[in-house]
């Protein structure tokens, strides 16, 4: 017997849909926004090159290179509130893994994207007597984002699949509401199909977007 | 330029030593340069002499010794601490430097690479900017290039942007530093007749360059550097036609078209070396 297929038993969900949706891009926006920041400030802290700030920071972005996210928010939730004594929201935890997650990949690309840079172009613009700053937001900069914003947008890509591991926390993002419909219906195919798509509808103007600005930008 | 000061010597070097790694490359090197004077460094790679052109705008900061240039001075002995980005920069933005590798900004237009410094470090009003950015772009022959990119020129055309970029600063003194040893060698005249015409407007000048018949011509006087230390200073003609060091002799006979130009119109019949391979530490 063919099974059949039939998305209208979906309908009456499409609220609970939604807020999975929402909670899905809020927390993409939201840690990955939250990860540039942290991401950012640790590239230029590790370019100032001094050892006693580079040294930790590196161990920091290894340890959350290094792990899957899935064990980080597990360990951030259970593990962590017993360490420093205060209980985290599954939403706090959750904030905090993704955006240092992110932050961590983040930070390697804004800090090889400014290492590229010719050092000729610093000696131009020290040598018309720019300061540090000037020259990193008027010459550097530029330039850089240029060659980081491919693989920023790439590394957005993956922070939006990232935020499905959420539901293991009880986060009510799209997966844990597809779960939760799954238990009410016991129609797993649809359910899961219909989320597949709605992730995919997301993300694929987003790499879309990604290789139209690596086409114009190897120009 | 402006209000003449009567100090004679623009720009003041005293027992500068700079060692990278441990290598020394400058060993106690004083060198004076008067207002207006045209001096060309030149010496075998690795002799120190793009080290000490470096020095001179502070883009390589010495280990010891004083540099000064205009009233800008700075004394580095006895291990004071670095100085700082702000006195750096104010010290920079007196001097104009022109590289091998142009390092014009790429993303910026032609125009927009010669109104940075003035906008951003003298703050000078975009507009006025502007006038005087299409000035000296007019001055090197570039106007009509105003509005292109920088990866639209040719080389010879990129190093004379890059003098205009350097001049729109003011500079009291020109720093070029191999200028021409990245370029093929029919855009080599276009380059050295800007400079030519900078020389002759009495612009204070330090050019390290493997041209040996353009520093005859161009400079007043000579430097040869060898192993981080000046080995002759003379006038142009004096020391690249009649070395009095025997190291500069045999340095200088590495080049062909550069000696013969002098008194020997038979130049003996081999084929010009290449002027010695382009070399990051020259």
């Amino acid at each position: 017997m063919p099974y059949e297929w039939d998305f209208s038993f979906l309908l009456p969900y499409s609220r609970l849909i939604g807020i999975g949706a929402a909670y899905t891009a809020g927390f993409t926006v939201v840690t990955a926004a939250a990860g540039l920041v942290v991401g950012g400030a640790i590239a230029m802290a590790r370019l100032a090159g001094l050892r006693l700030v580079s040294i930790p920071l590196i161990a920091l972005v290894e340890v959350f290179r290094c792990t899957p996210v899935l064990v980080q928010l597990v360990w951030c939730y259970y593990a962590l509130p017993i360490l420093i004594g205060v209980e985290l929201s599954p939403a706090t935890a959750a904030f905090v893994t993704l955006t240092l997650y992110g932050a961590a990949f983040y930070a390697e690309i804004i800090r090889g994207g400014i290492a590229s840079i010719d050092p000729g172009q610093w000696d131009a613009g020290r040598a018309l007597g720019m300061r540090r700053a000037a020259l990193m937001r008027r010459i550097v900069l530029p330039q850089a984002l240029r060659r980081m914003l491919p693989p920023l947008v790439n590394q957005t890509v993956l922070q939006l699949k990232n935020t499905s591991l959420l539901s293991v926390l009880a986060v009510p993002d799209l997966l844990y509401q597809g779960q939760l419909i799954t238990s009410a219906t016991y129609r797993p195919l649809e359910t899961y199909t219909m989320i597949a798509v709605i992730y995919f509808l997301i993300l694929f103007p987003l790499t879309a977007f990604a290789r139209h600005l690596e086409r114009r930008l190897a120009r | 330029m402006e209000s003449p000061s009567p100090a004679p010597a623009m720009i003041e070097v005293r027992h500068l030593r700079k060692a990278f790694g441990g290598v020394p490359v400058l060993r106690d090197v004083s060198l004076t340069v008067s207002r207006g004077e045209a001096v060309a460094l030149i010496g075998p790679s690795g002799s120190g002499k793009s080290t000490l052109l470096r020095c001179l705008n502070l883009l390589t900061l010495p280990d010891s010794g004083a540099v000064r240039v205009g009233t800008q001075a700075m004394d580095f002995t006895g291990g004071q601490r670095l100085p700082r980005d702000r006195d750096l920069a104010a010290f920079r933005a007196r001097t104009g430097m022109v590289f091998q590798a142009f390092n014009l900004f790429p993303h910026l237009s032609v125009l927009g690479n010669v109104m940075e410094g003035p906008v951003t470090v003298l703050r000078t009003a975009p507009a006025e900017a502007r006038e005087r950015a299409l000035a000296l772009l007019d001055k090197v022959g570039l106007a009509d290039k105003a509005a292109a990119s920088p990866d639209r020129l040719s080389g010879g055309q990129k190093q004379r942007v890059a003098i205009a970029r350097a001049l729109a600063m003011r500079p009291e003194v020109m720093l070029f530093d191999e200028a021409t040893s990245a370029l093929d060698p029919e855009l080599v005249g276009e380059v050295l007749a800007v400079v030519r015409q900078l020389a002759a407007e009495g612009m204070t000048m330090v050019l390290v360059t493997h041209e040996m018949a353009f520093a005859r011509e161009v400079a007043d006087r000579v430097v040869f550097l060898r192993d981080g230390t000046i080995v002759e200073d003379g006038p142009a003609r004096q020391v690249i036609d009649a070395p009095r060091e025997a190291a500069t002799r045999a340095f200088l006979s590495h080049f062909h078209r550069g000696a013969p130009l002098a008194a020997e119109p038979a130049a003996p019949a081999e084929p010009a070396e290449p002027a010695e391979p382009a070399a990051p530490a020259g």
